[in-house]
């Protein structure tokens, strides 16, 4: 199957994502969510849910839980630490990476 | 189609206990792991091990493996018998958490039809061909593309090969090779992700297909780098042109020339910034430039009289205690 001249539809991070879009492109449930925004592990919005708007950067800090929780049966304050370990990383090669090192 | 010994891909013996497997799987998910792992191929061989988890973890399709992989070998040809899987009973579970790409054919083979994916109605040993209508948005899948720092400068069109597992109408996963042509616009960062609206899984029963993200990565440039936007690189410049000033040619990653002007008694390692000169978008980010001070060759004749004439007359100069009081001023 070949589809030809697929058009981007928006730069995601113009628009950001609803937390259903999140749920959906992250493999999650709603009340998965939930749960870790109640409890913090996650960057909270302002206002009310419904208008909240989530970023790649969220995207990426929620596929990472969900993956460590599964993999390792892992409590979900865990996964949170872990994946704050790995944006640690990412933070560090980025400064490698510029200072010419990586 | 070739056979796969998933026992052997996770390195346990076939009558391995579920803790056994599940222990084994977890130091393979940890050596494996995208982030950290240092190993050339190391997603495939996550890819692997998710499936044979997927397989052996679960009693059901465990059993239905066993039955049919009696006496069998990795990588020797096969080819599921007609109703191989008659007499099982699978309770319906989907491939909880398997990205698109995760599925080899052998395992899209065997279990494409032992359930919906995730999020799926359970369907006893049919998938949803064994009920009526169902409505269900298709997943969304995310893939990588790797771009060069002048693609997303300019734009570019980019041709994605890609797998993914897709329904047919019986209700089987089969996986599908498809190739995109997507249209990258200018000013796209790294870490972006760009959403292609219903490229990703099949939905059912007239329900939309998924939406496909990809992830933006770029290739290492030679000058440059992207932060948040802001094209970061270095500007090499002559001594004189660092202490008395000058306007010096930049070439950006278009192949144009910005002139960007060096104030007079400008240090190595002070940045310079050039708002709206960073890479183009909405709203563009600026040009941060870094300068390096390049001194001429001390085994030039020329240059080596004018070190001495300095060294000579200079003699208060202590380049020790200069540095030490621009760091001090947090220069």
């Amino acid at each position: 199957m070949r589809s030809t001249d697929a058009l981007i539809e928006a730069a995601f991070d113009d628009a950001g994502l609803s937390l259903d879009e999140l749920c959906r492109a992250s493999a999650v449930n709603p009340q998965w969510l939930h749960e870790r925004l109640e409890a913090g592990l996650l960057p909270r919005c302002e206002g009310e849910l419904a208008s909240w708007r989530f970023d790649a950067v969220t995207v990426r800090r929620v596929r990472r839980m969900r993956r460590i929780e599964r993999d390792f049966d892992a409590v979900p304050e865990l996964a949170a630490l872990v994946a704050d370990l790995f944006d640690e990383i990412d933070a560090l090669r980025a400064r490698l990476r510029r200072a010419g090192l990586e | 189609m070739e056979f796969k010994d998933y026992y052997q891909v996770l390195g346990v013996p076939r009558d391995a206990t579920t803790d056994q497997i599940k222990k084994t799987f977890r130091q393979l998910a940890r050596k494996y792991h995208p982030d950290v792992s240092k190993e050339r191929d190391a997603a495939a061989r996550m890819s692997e091990v998710n499936e044979a988890h997927a397989v052996l973890s679960d009693p059901e399709r465990r059993a239905a493996y066993d039955a049919i992989g009696q006496g069998r070998q990795q990588g020797e040809p096969f080819t599921p018998p007609p109703d191989w899987d008659a007499g099982f009973e699978f309770s319906g579970r989907g491939f909880e958490g398997m990205d698109a790409g995760d599925f080899s054919d052998f395992f899209a083979e065997l279990f494409g039809r032992m359930g919906a994916p995730r999020g799926g109605r359970a369907a006893t040993g049919g998938g949803p061909r064994a009920g009526g209508p169902l409505r269900m948005r298709g997943e969304d899948h995310h893939a990588k593309i790797v771009l060069d720092l002048e693609d997303a400068w300019r734009g570019a069109t980019r041709q994605l090969s890609l797998r993914s597992p897709q329904l047919d109408a019986e209700g089987r996963v089969t996986l599908q090779s498809r190739t995109l042509d997507v249209k990258i616009p200018p000013g796209v960062k790294p870490g972006q992700l760009i959403r292609l609206a219903g490229q990703g899984g099949a939905g059912h029963g007239g329900a939309p297909a998924g939406d496909l993200f990809l992830e933006v990565h770029f290739r290492a440039h030679p000058r440059f780098h992207v932060e948040a936007g802001n094209l970061v690189g270095e500007l090499p410049v002559a001594p004189w042109e660092a202490a008395l000033g000058a306007v010096v040619p930049v070439q950006l990653p278009d192949g144009s020339t910005l002139k960007v002007r060096v104030p007079a008694g400008a240090q190595g390692g002070r940045t310079l910034r050039v708002p709206g000169k960073g890479l183009p978008g909405k709203t563009p980010g600026d040009l941060e430039l870094t300068v390096r001070v390049v001194l001429p060759s001390a085994f030039d004749p020329r240059a080596r009289k004018h070190y001495e004439q300095m060294a000579a007359e200079l003699r208060d100069f202590d380049a020790r205690k200069v540095a030490q009081a621009q760091s001090e001023r947090g220069e």
